[in-house]
């Protein structure tokens, strides 16, 4: 589904990713580790094609396309979509309003804001005032109402109690089920890998991809030796 | 003249009085011709009063003249907000229109009162007298605006305003005027204990130059003023508005939020809260979006107190829409120019007013229409 030949990129003239070779497949999501400022946010968002991420070297291929000059939106047509980790405030604009523009199923995102406990943000400016969970929940609301194909989840869990974890990782894993979908999801905490089934774990450090291997026996593995072991691994990327 | 101090209760009569060219302009300065949603209302074209009417019993509207002949505290009341004030006003204005809300009624459709600029080059200059007496609750909506022959007009509105005893007054003003005309109101509150004054103001359409500053002198215990506006400023257009509370009494508040989007216009928004009474409270919140590269936005909040116990604080902030915002909806398949539209509609958010839903929804509609066909 998604191909990364070679890629680097750069933010305000630094190179933060070097070489990337990567790729994710339908039904395989992708889980991303690695310490604070490795990169990966910054490997999300250039796939998602924002502004100041710039490709210096390399192609991203998504289901076929090479899609290195492609807007945002062009990516989002062809079937991608993003969690944000820092959503913005957009002063005015309304959780629902983003919602009915998303779905026409008035159904489907009634029942998703019940489960996702969110009745009460619905009229309310998005992500103002929303606490650091609920601003996941109203994330994950929207992505799983966009109904990408890849998606890309920033932190998914971060901020959010245990509780509502387990009912995010619920409905994201029912979806990650449905055919066709995939994932690249980056998680510090490890929680989400307890719903959303995964085989294909790999580790980014200093803009790098170093490791590949199960997510579960990798984020053991991390927990027990910290990051720097990931760099001895014998499964090195590219 | 028509005597409007009888109440006919007949709807719609105001239709008969707006010429088929009128009609549009009229609408989108929020007037409803058919007054299905309306207690009452008021018509003047140039200088001439052409209707009143009101609808429903404890609600007086007619033309100034016709109330400084008929009505006792028409006399008493008119010029009492600027004396109190020791500041003079104009004595050569031609018409405006008196309100009144008797004592305890509670007025649940908006009274209308339109000021319409019709002949080219005319000087319209009204003064308008609005009295809630005790206890009682209106909303009143007034528009202004102008025909596709008021070249070069102008309009000076004097208006008065007396909010008593816990009396209630949310006042909207709509002004959808001309590009080659200059308005400048000119508007004094006096505002009794307990009372309640919500003065919103919606500019959408372009104009050559709107000054006004208008006061509110809260002089009862518990007494509250609210300013809202809603400015969309067009190449062009000068915008220097702004308003003033001077909080006289114990627990009294102040709330000022302006909301403006610069197409290329010049506005300066202005923002004054005198706190002269222990326990009052003030805020003021200027928001501004400069869309191109031409336009401008002034915000001059003031605050002013020698009390300690007092709670005033502001918020301005000014700038471009923000790359994240654009990019952030861009993610979820908004187009970018979808995006900034939706950002901009959201930025002059109608509920900031605090209108019954009704009045909301039109007011909603009238800017939707402004928007569209301005980006």
């Amino acid at each position: 589904m998604l191909e990364v030949n070679n890629l680097s990129v750069q933010v305000g003239g630094k190179t933060i990713l070097k070489d990337i070779n990567f790729n994710i497949k339908k039904d395989v999501p992708a889980v991303l580790f690695g310490p604070n400022g490795s990169g990966k946010s910054t490997f999300l968002k250039a796939i998602m094609g924002f502004e100041g991420y710039k490709i210096a070297k390399g192609d991203i291929v998504f289901k076929g396309q090479r899609i290195n000059d492609k807007s945002i939106e062009d990516r989002v047509k062809m079937g991608m979509g993003i969690m944000y980790q820092h959503p913005p405030q957009i002063r005015g604009v309304k959780l629902a309003q983003i919602a009915h523009f998303l779905s026409d199923d008035r159904k489907h995102i009634a029942d998703l804001t019940t489960r996702l406990s969110l009745t009460e943000h619905m009229e309310r400016d998005i992500n103002m005032g929303f606490s650091g969970g609920e601003m996941k929940r109203s994330e994950l609301f929207q992505i799983l109402l966009q109904d990408p194909d890849l998606l890309l989840l920033d932190e998914p869990e971060s901020g959010v109690d245990l509780e509502n974890i387990s009912i995010m990782g619920k409905v994201l894993n029912e979806f990650l089920n449905m055919p066709g979908k995939s994932a690249l999801m980056i998680t510090h905490t490890g929680y989400i890998l307890d719903y959303v089934r995964s085989d294909n774990g790999c580790v980014m450090i200093e803009g790098k991809l170093w490791c590949v291997g199960n997510p579960k026996e990798m984020f053991t593995s991390i927990r027990k030796f910290g990051y720097d072991k990931c760099k001895e691994c014998a499964h090195v990327q590219g | 003249m028509i005597s409007a101090r009888s109440v006919r209760m007949s709807r719609g009569e105001m239709g008969k009085h707006i010429e088929s060219d009128e009609e549009s302009v009229l609408a989108s300065s929020g007037m409803d011709a058919t007054e299905t949603t309306r207690s009452g209302s008021f018509l003047q074209k140039d200088s001439h009063a052409s209707f009143s009417q009101s609808l429903i019993p404890g609600v007086e509207i007619l033309d100034i003249r016709e109330a400084l002949e008929k009505i006792p505290e028409a006399k008493e009341y008119y010029g009492k907000a600027f004396t109190s004030l020791k500041r003079d006003f104009p004595r050569d204005t031609e018409g405006g229109y008196f309100v009144r809300v008797k004592k305890g009624v509670t007025v649940e459709l908006p009274i209308q009162a339109c000021l319409f600029l019709k002949s080219q080059g005319f000087k319209q200059k009204v003064h308008n007298l609005i009295i809630i007496e005790e206890g009682a609750r209106a909303y009143l909506i007034t528009g202004c605006s102008a025909s596709a022959a008021a070249k070069e007009g102008s309009h000076v509105g004097i208006s008065e305003f007396f909010v008593k005893k816990n009396a209630f007054l949310n006042f909207t003003m709509i002004h959808s005027w001309r590009e080659d005309v200059t308005v400048k109101p000119v508007t004094i509150s006096l505002i009794d204990e307990g009372a309640t004054f919500v003065s919103n103001y919606v500019c959408l359409k372009p104009v050559k130059e709107i000054v006004m500053y208008p006061t509110s002198v809260l002089s009862g215990k518990g007494g509250r003023a609210v300013y809202n506006s809603l400015i969309l400023s067009h190449p062009n257009s000068v915008h220097d508005v702004g308003s003033r509370a001077i909080l006289a009494a114990e627990d009294t508040q102040a709330e000022m939020i302006a909301r403006s989007v610069s197409l290329g216009g010049s506005v300066i928004n202005r923002a004054h809260i005198k706190a002269e009474s222990p326990r009052t409270k003030g805020h003021i919140e200027c928001r501004g979006l400069v869309l191109t590269e031409k336009g401008h936005i002034h915000a001059i909040p003031e605050m002013e107190s020698d009390m300690r116990d007092v709670d005033l604080s502001h918020e301005a902030a000014i700038g471009k829409i923000r790359k994240e915002e654009i990019e952030y909806l861009c993610s979820r398949g908004f187009s970018s120019d979808q995006a900034q539209s939706v950002i901009v509609r959201g930025f002059m958010d109608v509920n900031i007013l605090g209108l019954p839903e009704m009045l909301r929804k039109e007011i909603e509609g009238i800017e939707e229409k402004n928007l569209r066909s301005s980006f």
